[in-house]
C-alpha cells in the first residue's frame, strides 16, 4: 500500500489535489477517472415522520424548515424540510398504535427486552451519525457524544428492565377470605408522549422507551427544536426489530398535535413535557372528557435527564400501567 | 322507630310468574317471620353539625339539611350544609394539622391512631350496622357483614402500613402530599369513607371529606369515633353537604389531591376543573360490568353469583355484574333458573335480617332507575320483575332483569345503579370478549367457567380493574380495587393504592 501510495504522488495533478480534497480516497477517484469537475453530488436524506413502520409525509403537504448550525458536518445541507404533522396524522398515527397493541402487548416480557436491546445495538452502530445530528443543532462535541451514549444505555437499562417489572409490582393478595387473589401490571394501550424540546435525543428516549416497555404502543410528538436527531432514531428503531406501530413519531408544533392527541378517545394516556404551563393545563382539560390518564411536567433541567437516579426508574415504566386485580375462590 | 315490614309474599299471580309456575312453586314456603333488628341502642342526633378541626360547629351557611330514611321516609336527623366558608374552615385546620402535627409525626405513631379508629369501628360494628341500614336502605345483614366489618380492615390494613412505607415504593423516597380532599357516594357510605380515609392517613395526609348528602350519617358517627380516638385535632374534618359543598372542595386552592368515588359524568368534570392546577386526582366511577357465563359453568354457583352480582346493594354498586353475557347454548336455563331465584328474594325492610334487597337510596335514584326500566321496555326487550310486594312508604324497585335486549340498547350500555339486569347471549369465547369490552367503562367483570385456562385466557384480556372468577363482588384492602378506561384511575387497596397519596421523589 505505501508504495501505491508514493507512486501515485509523483502524478499528481491539479484535479487530483483537488478530488483529494473532496473525496474520502483519492487514489481511488483516480482509478475511477474521476475530476473535480465530476466532484461526486451527495444525495440528500429526505427527512420524514415515522408511522406504522413506515417513513411517511405530512397528509397536509406542510412543511417547515430546520437550519444546520455547523458547516461541513455530514451530508445535510444549510436548510433541510421536515414535514409539518397534522391533527390528520395524529388520528392516523393513533390507528397504527392501536393496530400494533395487541400484538406487541401479547409478546412475552423477554421478546420485548430482546427487541429494546436490540435498539441500543443498532444506536451504537449509528452513533456517530446521531452525535452528528446533535452537533447540527447546536450541541458541542463533548454534550453530543455524552447524549448519544447516555441515551443508548438507556435503551440497555430499559430492555433489561422488561421482564422485571412484574416482579416489582405485581402482588399476591392475601384476602380475609377462601379466595386466591392476585393483582398484575397490563399496558394501559396507546400512549401519546409530547417529548421535551431539549435534550432532543434523549429526552426523546427517556420518555419513549418506558411507555414501550410495559406493553402499551406510542404516539411520539418530537422536538420541534431538531426534528433531524428524532427522525435518524426512527431509523434505528425501524431497523431494530421494533414491530411497525409501536412507536410512531410524528414531527411539527406542539401546540397543534398535542391538544389533538389529548383528546383522542383512542389515546388512553399521554406523557407531556412542556415549558409552557398553558399547554400543559390544557391538555389535562382535553383529556378529561375520556377520563385520560394524563401526567404534565415542566422539563428537567438538562443535567437531571443523564441523572440516573432522577432520568430513569420504575416510576417512568409504572405511570403507564394498569393493576388488575383477579379473584378466585379456593376449595375443592 | 318503627319500620316497615317486608310483607309476606303473596301466591304469584303475575304473567311472567304464570309461565316458570311449573318449574317450581314457591308460595308460601319462604315466608319467613319478620326478625327486625332492634333500635333502641342506637342513637341519632335531632342534628349534626360539621366536624372541622376537632370540634363541631355550625354551618356558615346557616343551613341545614334533612336526612330520612329511604324505606321509611322518616327523618332520621337535620345535618349542616357545609359552603365554601366551611369548606375553608375545614381546609385550614386541615393544613394546619398538616403542618403542625400530622407530617411530623412518626409512622409508628400515626399507625396507633389509625388502629384505634379500626379497633373503634369494631366495637360499634352493630350501631354503624343499623345506622347505615336505616339511612342508606341497605338490607342490614349486608351493612352488618360486608360493609362495617371490611370498613375496620380498611383501617386495620392501612394503619400497619403507616410505619412500613419504606418498603411500599422499592426504595424511592416518599413524602405526603398534604390536605386530601375526599367526595364519596351513598352506597356504601362508611365503607367508602374508610378506603378513603385509611390509605390517605397512613402516608401522612390530613383530610376533608364530604359525605353524599343522602347517606351523611355513618360518616358523622365516625367523626365521634375519630373524636373519641383522640386524633389531632383537624387530621380528619368532616363537611356535608350536597353537591356544591363537593365542589367547593374541589375547587379550594389549598388542596394537594383530589379523590372522589361516583358518576363518570362528575368524575369528568373534576378532571376538568382542576386542570392546570397542580391538584393530584384519583377518581373511582362508574361502570357497567359484563358478568361472562360459559356452558360448561357450574351453573348453579353462577345463578347465585349472577343474583350477587347485581342485587346485592339493590345493584347500587360501581362494579354490579349489570350485563349477563350467556353462552347462547344455556340463555334459556339460565333464565328459568333466574326467575326461580328472583321468587325467593325477599324486599323489604332493611332492618330485617332476613332481607335481600333493600330499599332504593332515594327518590331520585328511583326515578332513575324507573326511566332506564321504561326506556328498556320501549326499545323492545322482555322484562322480569319479581312478583314481590312491596311496601307502600319509601322507595323500592323489585330486583328485575331484561332478555332480548339489543348490545345497543339503553339498558345494555348505561349504568342503571339499580336492581336491574341486562341479559345477552355469545357464542365464542371470541364474541364474549367483543361484547364484554365495548364499553366506555372497564371496572370490573365476572367469568363462569370449570376450565381454568379460559378463565385466564379470558381475565387478561377483559378491560377491566378487578376480575372475578367463579365469584362476584368480593373486596379486600389487600386487593388493589379501580378502574380502566371511563371507570377512573388510580387504585384503592393493597400496596398499589398507597401510591396514590405519596409524593415520590
Amino acid at each position: 500500500m505505501a508504495s501505491k501510495k508514493h507512486v501515485a504522488t509523483e502524478t499528481r495533478t491539479h484535479e487530483d489535489e483537488v478530488s483529494d480534497t473532496y473525496s474520502d480516497n483519492g487514489a481511488l477517484a483516480r482509478v475511477l477517472g474521476r475530476g473535480a469537475e465530476q466532484r461526486r453530488v451527495t444525495v440528500n436524506k429526505a427527512y420524514k415522520m415515522f408511522v406504522g413502520g413506515a417513513f411517511v409525509r405530512s397528509e397536509s403537504g406542510r412543511y417547515f424548515q430546520v437550519k444546520g448550525a455547523g458547516e461541513g458536518l455530514g451530508v445535510d445541507p444549510e436548510t433541510v424540510n421536515v414535514p409539518r404533522g397534522s391533527r390528520k396524522d395524529a388520528r392516523d398515527a393513533v390507528l397504527a398504535a392501536k393496530n400494533a397493541l395487541a400484538g406487541w402487548s401479547g409478546r412475552t416480557a423477554f421478546n420485548r427486552g430482546q427487541i429494546l436491546y436490540r435498539l441500543a445495538e443498532v444506536m451504537e452502530s449509528r452513533k456517530e451519525e446521531l452525535r452528528l445530528s446533535l452537533v447540527r443543532s447546536g450541541d458541542s462535541d463533548a454534550q453530543a457524544t455524552a447524549e448519544v451514549e447516555r441515551a443508548i444505555d438507556r435503551a440497555v437499562y430499559y430492555a433489561g428492565f422488561c421482564d422485571k417489572v412484574h416482579a416489582l409490582v405485581a402482588s399476591h393478595n392475601p384476602v380475609a377470605g377462601p379466595h386466591f387473589g392476585f393483582s398484575i401490571p397490563e399496558p394501559m394501550g396507546v400512549v401519546a408522549v409530547l417529548a421535551p424540546e431539549r435534550p432532543a435525543l434523549l429526552g426523546l428516549v427517556s420518555t419513549l422507551l418506558p411507555v414501550l416497555v410495559g406493553g402499551n404502543t406510542a404516539v411520539l410528538v418530537a422536538s420541534a427544536a431538531d426534528p433531524r436527531t428524532a427522525v435518524v432514531f426512527c431509523e434505528c428503531l425501524a431497523t431494530s426489530d421494533l414491530p411497525g406501530g409501536v412507536a410512531n413519531v410524528l414531527l411539527g408544533q406542539a401546540k397543534e398535535l398535542a391538544p389533538a392527541l389529548a383528546k383522542h378517545r383512542e389515546v388512553v394516556a399521554m406523557d407531556a413535557w412542556s415549558e409552557s404551563s398553558e399547554l400543559r393545563a390544557t391538555l389535562e382539560r382535553e383529556g378529561a372528557d375520556s377520563v385520560k390518564r394524563v401526567k404534565t411536567h415542566a422539563p428537567l433541567e438538562g443535567a437531571a435527564w443523564h441523572d440516573e437516579r432522577v432520568g430513569q426508574g420504575l416510576g417512568w415504566i409504572e405511570r403507564f400501567l394498569e393493576t388488575k386485580t383477579v379473584w378466585h375462590p379456593v376449595g375443592v | 322507630m318503627s319500620h316497615q315490614i317486608t310483607k309476606p309474599a303473596k301466591s304469584v299471580t303475575s304473567a311472567a310468574a304464570k309461565d316458570v309456575a311449573p318449574a317450581l312453586d314457591f308460595g308460601h314456603a319462604w315466608d319467613y317471620a319478620p326478625a327486625p333488628e332492634g333500635t333502641d341502642h342506637v342513637k341519632i342526633q335531632p342534628r349534626y353539625e360539621l366536624f372541622i378541626g376537632g370540634k363541631w360547629r355550625a354551618p356558615k351557611s346557616g343551613k341545614y339539611f334533612q336526612t330520612i330514611s329511604p324505606s321509611t321516609e322518616q327523618v332520621l336527623s337535620e345535618v349542616a350544609e357545609g359552603n365554601a366558608a366551611d369548606v375553608d374552615l375545614a381546609v385550614k385546620a386541615a393544613r394546619q394539622a398538616y403542618d403542625k402535627v400530622w407530617s411530623k409525626m412518626k409512622g409508628a405513631e400515626r399507625a396507633k391512631y389509625i388502629f384505634r379508629i379500626s379497633r373503634a369501628i369494631q366495637e360499634k360494628a352493630r350501631e354503624l350496622a343499623i345506622v347505615e341500614s336505616m339511612d342508606g336502605g341497605k338490607p342490614i345483614k349486608e351493612s352488618r357483614d360486608v360493609d362495617v366489618p371490611l370498613a375496620a380492615a380498611h383501617f386495620f390494613y392501612h394503619g400497619g402500613w403507616a410505619d412500613k412505607l419504606d418498603y411500599a415504593f422499592h426504595g424511592r423516597r416518599h413524602r405526603p402530599l398534604g390536605v386530601a380532599g375526599q367526595v364519596i357516594p351513598w352506597n356504601f357510605p362508611l365503607l367508602m369513607a374508610a378506603w378513603k380515609l385509611a390509605p390517605a392517613l397512613a402516608c401522612g395526609n390530613t383530610v376533608v371529606l364530604k359525605p353524599a348528602e343522602t347517606t351523611p350519617l355513618t360518616a358523622l358517627l365516625l367523626a365521634q369515633i375519630i373524636e373519641e380516638a383522640e386524633l389531632p385535632p383537624g387530621v380528619v374534618n368532616i363537611v356535608t353537604g350536597a353537591g356544591e359543598t363537593g365542589a367547593a372542595v374541589v375547587a379550594h386552592p389549598d388542596i394537594n389531591k383530589i379523590a372522589f368515588t361516583g358518576s363518570t359524568a362528575v368524575g369528568k368534570r373534576i378532571q376538568r376543573a382542576i386542570a392546570g392546577t397542580n391538584k393530584r386526582l384519583t377518581l373511582e366511577l362508574g361502570g357497567k360490568a359484563a358478568n361472562i357465563v360459559f356452558a360448561d359453568a357450574p351453573i348453579d354457583q353462577a345463578v347465585e353469583g349472577i343474583i350477587n352480582g347485581i342485587y346485592f346493594n339493590q345493584g347500587h354498586v360501581c362494579c354490579a355484574g349489570s350485563r349477563l353475557l350467556v353462552e347462547e347454548s344455556i340463555h334459556d336455563v339460565i333464565v328459568r333458573k333466574l326467575k326461580d331465584r328472583l321468587q325467593t328474594l325477599r324486599v323489604g325492610d332493611p332492618l330485617d335480617k332476613n332481607t335481600d334487597v333493600g330499599a332504593i337510596n332515594s327518590k331520585m335514584q328511583l326515578d332513575r332507575i324507573k326511566a332506564l326500566v321504561a326506556a328498556g321496555e320501549e326499545e323492545g326487550a322482555e322484562r322480569f320483575s319479581a312478583p314481590c310486594a312491596l311496601p307502600q312508604k319509601g322507595f323500592w324497585f323489585p330486583p328485575t332483569f331484561f332478555t332480548g335486549a339489543s348490545q345497543s340498547s339503553r339498558i345494555a350500555r348505561e349504568e342503571i345503579f339499580g336492581p336491574v339486569l341486562t341479559v345477552l347471549t355469545f357464542r365464542t369465547p371470541d364474541e364474549a370478549l367483543e361484547k364484554a369490552n365495548n364499553t366506555m367503562y372497564g371496572l370490573s367483570a365476572g367469568i363462569w367457567t370449570d376450565k381454568g385456562a379460559k378463565i385466564f385466557w379470558m381475565a387478561t384480556r377483559l378491560q377491566a380493574g378487578v376480575v372475578w372468577g367463579n365469584t362476584f363482588n368480593k373486596f379486600d384492602p389487600s386487593s388493589p380495587f379501580g378502574g380502566y378506561k371511563e371507570s377512573g384511575f388510580g387504585r384503592e387497596g393493597g400496596r398499589q393504592g398507597l401510591s396514590a397519596y405519596v409524593e415520590l421523589e
